[in-house]
């Protein structure tokens, strides 16, 4: 298949370069959103023992194992059972929690939200700060302040997020009392009380991943400094302002998608830990509820959102990223 | 100034590591209490008595932490070994078969690095039994993924080469082009993959533990021991913080050992 796009590619001069690179993508999203939901669907039902039997615990006679399976459909077969689920979901019904017997989705939507909010905020603190680092690294590069750099992010890197969050806790809440713990969040909190809650699992998740960030920064901003025509721009003496941002910035744009783009998986699971440590209701916290008590509904759900949302933020990472960059809208 | 910034951060991981590895060998002979048995009041503080202090419960911490140390060492220590071999082990039989073989791996392989590693290990845990041998096996499984990546790209290179041609030509069997050609010439990333496959599992491991999905109680490894511990922060007691800097201090030693050796390998590449 691969092949015969790239034939189609070079002996008919496409006429939507753009369009047909954004179809590829879309369709390779939709095939890995389709994979992980057959995933998530074999291994809840691979489950060593019964669905029902788990649900009901210790009160599970015969007689009441019949009846769940008969309620749940579990007596049809899988083919049939998989279909009737995805079915459900585009529905946006993930069936009932076991723990609380409530819907699943009414939840979810909720706590989807506030783990975006976490996550989106962090990213927009750490992401100048990295680029900042980055730019400063490549500028004395080898030298004293790049060592350093690369020094302190191998460091933070190392550091499990539960230590940031901690010290954070005890430098900012015991020491300065400008935030709260835990980040509890509800609906008609007045903004300072928000904003005070938000600040430390931001704070943390911010630092958390920009370790990563700074590494990746400097990887990227390295490909586009030692270009020739910045070699050029810098001989024919325009001024340094100038170079960055009529030659260095534009073409800096994919780099940064880069950046971004590498770190997506670390600001999602970073986000789930922080949840957890800061008591913040996001699905993260939620997901590690569940898995806990072995509530599997919610399980599945938490599971496919967050694949959804890793493999949808990915797409649109991507789609920018050929925007900015004409080289990458012919697939290899 | 290179080389000195290099050696002097690989002779501190090594350092690091050494005595880390060695406490914990040790920690039957050196731990002043039993790390079960309670020896004191809550949450005391740094005493000649307890050199660290004691935990939720009124045990000596220092003792709980040597006896952790063991876990989290030889826990992270199989996952690595597990991980690297089993990824290089299905990558070189992806490539040296190719075909079927090639293709289901390569994309089951796609498949499950397209999602964020905590998700995989979080379903995995809540469907299978919750023994230390699933916890295991499922972190093993993860890290294959990213170690059959490497030896993949590894594979392919190598295949390509004239000597592999050459020992093709001179009708050396498929397990011996395998086994005596491409192994060894894969062996020095394939190393430093192992080393950063060792300093993940540390991290993995711990965060579990600690969100409580890790290993189960009554053992307790470093990141359990931050969980048990984790109420005291709000009252300024400390104990929490001695098994995180401890996690802390022992990934950083992996990463400097694995950042020398990866540089080491870039410059015999240059030369």
């Amino acid at each position: 298949m691969k092949s015969l796009i790239a034939r189609g590619v070079r002996s008919t001069a496409p006429r939507h370069p753009l369009a047909r690179a954004i179809i590829h993508r879309l369709l390779l999203a939709v095939i890995l959103l389709w994979g992980v939901s057959l995933l998530i669907f074999a291994a809840v039902n691979a489950l060593p023992g019964d669905f029902a039997a788990a649900s009901l615990g210790r009160a599970a006679t015969p007689e009441a194992i019949a009846s769940i399976r008969q309620s749940l459909g579990l007596d049809k077969p899988l083919v049939t059972r998989y279909l009737l689920w995805m079915l459900q979901i585009f529905k946006g019904d993930f069936g009932l929690s076991w723990a609380s017997q409530q819907p699943v989705s009414a939840q979810l939507g909720h706590r989807l939200l506030n783990s975006l909010w976490l996550a989106g905020a962090a990213a927009l603190l750490a992401i100048p700060v990295a680029l900042l680092g980055g730019l400063f690294a490549v500028r004395y590069l080898h030298r004293l302040p790049d060592r350093v750099i690369t020094l302190v992010s191998l460091i933070i890197l190392s550091l499990p997020e539960f230590l940031i969050g901690y010290l954070l806790i005890q430098v900012l809440v015991l020491h300065v009392g400008v935030s709260t713990f835990p980040s509890t969040i509800y609906d008609g909190m007045s903004l300072p009380d928000r904003l005070s809650a938000l600040l430390l699992p931001v704070l943390t998740l911010a630092i958390a991943v920009l370790a990563n960030m700074l590494r990746s920064a400097r990887s990227a901003l390295m490909s586009v400094t030692s270009t020739p025509w910045m070699e050029t721009a810098r001989l024919k003496g325009l001024p340094p302002l100038r170079i960055l941002w009529r030659h260095a910035a534009p073409n800096a744009i994919s780099p940064v998608l880069t950046v971004i783009a590498m770190n997506l998986a670390g600001l999602i699971v970073g986000a789930m830990i922080i949840e957890v440590i800061f008591v913040y209701p996001g699905v993260g916290q939620y997901m590690v509820d569940a898995v806990t008590v072995r509530d599997i509904p919610v399980v599945q759900a938490c599971g496919l959102v967050f694949a959804a949302v890793y493999i949808l933020l990915n797409l649109l990472v991507d789609m920018l990223a050929m925007a900015a960059n004409p080289r990458l809208r012919f697939p290899r | 100034m290179k080389s000195l910034f290099s050696s002097v951060s690989a002779v501190t991981g090594a350092f690091l590591l050494i005595l880390f590895v060695f406490a914990s060998l040790a920690a039957p002979w050196i731990a002043p209490y039993d790390a079960r048995q309670i020896s004191g009041e809550i949450w005391q503080p740094m005493s000649a008595a307890h050199w660290l202090g004691t935990d939720n419960l009124g045990r000596d911490l220092f003792s709980r932490l040597l006896s952790g140390a063991r876990l989290t060492l030889s826990f992270a220590f199989v996952i690595s070994v597990m991980a690297t071999l089993a990824g290089t082990l299905l990558s070189f039989l992806a490539v040296s078969v190719g075909g079927a073989v090639e293709g289901i791996l390569s994309r089951l392989n796609d498949l499950f690095m397209s999602l964020p590693s905590l998700i995989i290990a979080l379903v995995a845990l809540a469907v299978l039994p919750q023994t230390n041998s699933t916890l295991i096996v499922v972190l093993a499984a993860i890290g294959a993924t990213r170690v059959y990546r490497l030896g993949y790209s590894l594979a392919s290179h190598i295949l390509a080469t004239d000597y592999m041609e050459a020992a093709k030509l001179a009708g050396e069997s498929h397990a011996y082009r395998v086994i005596r050609e491409m192994l060894p010439n894969a062996r020095f990333p394939l190393l430093a993959e192992w080393g950063m496959q060792f300093s993940a599992s540390i991290l993995f491991i711990s965060t579990l533990s600690f969100i409580g999905l890790g290993i189960q109680p009554p053992a307790a490894d470093w990141g359990a021991i931050v969980r048990e511990n984790k109420d005291g922060i709000l009252f300024g007691v400390s104990a929490a913080f001695y098994p995180a800097i401890a996690i802390s201090l022992l990934v950083i030693a992996v990463n400097l050992l694995v950042d020398a050796l990866s540089r080491k390998l870039q410059q015999q590449e240059d030369q």
